[in-house]
């Protein structure tokens, strides 16, 4: 049977989401995220530029290959958020909505009193709404409360490439919510990814991990297949963790042994 | 008349649509959402839409990101 994720009314195949952020050019984040097989992208909601004519990010992504999921990445407020996930779907047409409201600028944690207020008024308009979120289970199930489509806990601050600093957190929150968890931010390299989906998660999304390595096409696949083989081996079921080792050769049949002498 | 474009002070001819607008501004309609004084103008409503002295306006695009 084929392994496929559910979000909302949306199916996708490939458990890895990639963000469209700080590539060096559209060509290398065309080819990363190709060598990704993400379907979904994320992008972000900002004014046009009026003083110079601009390579619109649309001729760089096939519409009809990703979804595309804008944030609402740089809003701080309850309010602000809601305005970009209004703009968002009437620029693209879509009610997908990855929610952020920032609570603090150092960090990018998010303010997730707003954050469930805003998941609240976007998910009764008709928004399916993602929301990045705090590795807290009692936030993310509020999130479920007011209906949002997932909960995406961050594994550690965005851009920090610091992998899953409380993985006993996700583990409750994989236990304490129904809907999907995806891991957001934090990744820095494919083991954290693979440990994400090793927990259990249903998908990781990241955007700098990729974008950030020196070479972000072999990271992007590097990425792909961490996030495969996380995947596989949770569906598996891993070997219980023992303190003392276990022979993998049987006992019987060994020669006679010279012994001490 | 005087009206706001993403934050800059633009003079525009009066009676404008938010249609002549972009047009004006050489802005492709694809892929942007406009907004007047805060109330997004659904796409299909550009061409009927008239901007007022003073309006403020917001055109945004999606960019990279994560």
């Amino acid at each position: 049977m084929e392994d496929l994720l559910r979000i909302g009314k949306w199916t996708f195949r490939s458990r890895l989401m990639v963000g469209t952020g700080k590539y060096s050019s559209n060509d290398v984040m065309k080819e990363a995220l190709r060598a990704s097989g993400a379907e979904v992208v994320t992008v972000a909601i900002r004014r046009v530029n009026l003083n110079s004519k601009e390579d619109s990010l649309l001729n760089h992504i096939d519409t009809s290959r990703y979804t595309i999921l804008p944030n609402t990445a740089g809003c701080y407020t309850v309010e602000d958020a809601v305005r970009t996930a209004h703009l968002a779907r009437e620029a693209l047409g879509v009610d997908l909505i990855k929610l952020e409201v920032i609570g603090d600028e150092k960090t990018l944690f998010p303010d997730t009193a707003g954050l469930v207020e805003a998941s609240r008024i976007l998910v009764k308009e008709g928004f399916t709404v993602l929301p990045y979120t705090n590795d807290d289970p009692v936030v993310a199930k509020k999130l479920e409360d007011v209906g949002c489509s997932a909960v995406m806990p961050l594994a550690a601050p965005i851009g920090s490439g610091l992998g899953i600093r409380n993985p006993y957190n996700i583990r409750i929150i994989l236990e304490t919510v129904k809907v999907p968890v995806i891991v957001d931010a934090g990744v820095g390299t494919a083991s954290d990814a693979a440990v994400a989906m090793e927990l259990g998660c249903d998908g990781v999304l990241m955007n700098t991990g990729i974008a950030g390595a020196k070479d972000p096409v072999s990271m992007a696949r590097a990425m792909r297949l961490a996030v495969e083989a996380g995947r596989l081996a949770y569906l598996s079921g891993r070997i219980p963790r023992k303190l003392y080792a276990q022979a993998s050769s049987p006992i019987e049949g060994m020669i006679e042994s010279a012994g001490p002498v | 008349m005087k009206v706001y474009v993403n934050g800059e002070p633009r003079e525009v001819e009066d009676g404008i649509t938010v249609k002549g607008l972009l047009e004006h501004l050489r802005i492709e309609p694809a892929g942007i959402a406009v907004e007047i004084n805060r109330e997004i103008v659904p796409r299909g409503t550009h061409g009927k839409r008239t901007i007022n002295e003073g309006d403020r306006i917001e055109i945004v695009r999606m960019v990279g990101g994560g």
